[in-house]
């Protein structure tokens, strides 16, 4: 089954112009992976040294993976991924 | 023999809470780089000093002024504006001041502290939905505005003339009299613009030599709060000149972050995370020179920021990690 990663504005210029992109991973990690392998001029952006960068926040559904287990938080039929800035200013148009 | 400290001055008259707007101090950053030779100096503006705890007290309290001259903001109206960060408490401190009323539009993650000081403030918060960041923000206070145009005054921050008004005659001329006239460089961070091209300008017109360094973060996201990547992003502020800098600085939120934890250990200074991006910058100007007066703009101080995990962070990545 595919998740839905759904894309903030600031970043759709790296990923096609996409609002969301599915994807097909058993982890939250796999999938961002498998996202930035798709669009690699999103990785930087995303991660630094291999983790995510401190300002992203990553959503299971509703809740930030940093209260789950993190990058190796398993997905589940239906569940949505929300990549979202963690400053409230920190997109496109602020 | 007991130690003898130099006496405060005498405090002089009362004062508004308006009048205490601008005229901050001039820092002189003596520690964060060691390595400087002593030609080279580096000064600071603690703009937490204004009111309002930001550097935006100046914009906000020019603006509203520049309103009320216009006849765009009259007894009883409500200022309206999309802001998630200071120019928020800004507007919403000048406003409780002068007896104004503030609707702010932001997204619903902007942060618990912020959010509990505008409303002990007073101010009327719309907050929408995260994903759609600022956008969405602005476009729920345009079309609030448009709905009852008689009844709120818009700033519009990004297209106001009096925000670089606020700053060609105030921290422009405090700058130039502060180093006697010394400065030679002169650093700050993009987000209206318009601390640096209003103070860009009076310095310009002090000393066409004057080199002007804009800082901006690496990318369209990132954790420097209040500042923006002109490159990338869809709306450029009106009232940005993108050939009046002569460079821009990209400087990296981990930097930044870095640059805040170690000024609060070796000069004392807690400050914000543009703040600590400038110094970043004006660090990277400094160790191009062999002499020089360099100036930056400390935005505001740490507190709105203590509840960010990168203060836990340990500390090891020190003057590499900040990319000096």
């Amino acid at each position: 089954m595919a998740t839905r990663i759904s894309i903030p504005t600031a970043l759709r210029q790296y990923a096609g112009n996409n609002s969301s992109v599915s994807i097909e991973a058993p982890t939250v990690g796999a999938a961002l992976k498998t996202l930035t392998a798709q669009y690699p001029d999103l990785g930087k952006h995303l991660f630094a040294d291999d983790k995510l960068r401190s300002f992203v926040n990553v959503y299971v559904n509703d809740d930030d993976i940093r209260y789950l287990d993190g990058e190796t938080t398993p997905l589940t039929e239906r569940d949505e991924i929300s990549i979202i800035p963690a400053i409230a200013g920190g997109n496109a148009k602020d | 023999m007991a130690v003898v400290l130099k006496e405060p001055s005498p405090l002089t008259r009362p004062q508004t809470l308006l009048d205490l707007i601008g005229n901050t101090p001039l820092l002189s950053l003596q520690r964060i780089a060691p390595d400087l030779p002593p030609e080279v100096e580096v000064y600071a503006k603690a703009e937490w000093a204004n009111p309002g705890g930001s550097v935006k007290d100046r914009a906000a309290l020019w603006m509203i002024r520049d309103g009320e001259q216009r006849g765009l903001l009259r007894p009883g109206m409500r200022i309206a504006d999309a802001t998630s960060g200071n120019t928020g408490i800004a507007y919403a401190t000048v406003g409780a001041a002068l007896g104004y009323q503030v609707t702010l539009a932001m997204p619903e993650n902007a942060t618990p502290e912020r959010k509990r000081i505008l409303r002990a403030l007073g101010a009327e918060l719309l907050l929408t939905d995260a994903q759609q960041g600022m956008d969405l923000a602005i476009q729920t206070i345009r079309s609030l505005v448009e709905r009852e145009p008689d009844r709120f005054f818009y700033p519009d921050q990004y297209n106001n003339p009096a925000n670089v008004a606020a700053h060609y005659h105030t921290t422009g001329p405090e700058i130039w009299s502060q180093t006697d006239g010394r400065i030679t460089h002169f650093v700050a961070a993009l987000g209206t613009s318009g601390t640096f091209m209003g103070t860009g300008h009076r310095l310009r017109e002090y000393n066409p030599a004057i080199h002007l360094s804009g800082v901006q973060p690496d990318g369209p996201i990132h954790g420097i709060e209040g500042i923006k990547h002109m490159a990338t992003t869809t709306m450029v502020p009106g009232i940005y000149d993108p050939h009046f800098p002569d460079e821009l600085i990209e400087v990296e939120t981990e930097a930044a972050f870095a640059m805040a934890r170690q000024l609060g250990l070796v000069e004392g200074l807690l400050v914000g995370i543009s703040a600590a991006a400038n110094v970043v910058a004006a660090l990277q100007v400094a160790h191009r020179l062999t002499e020089g007066v360099i100036v930056t703009i400390l935005c505001d101080d740490a507190s709105k920021y203590l509840s960010e995990r990168f203060w836990d962070e340990a500390c090891d990545d020190g003057m590499a990690g900040a990319g000096i």
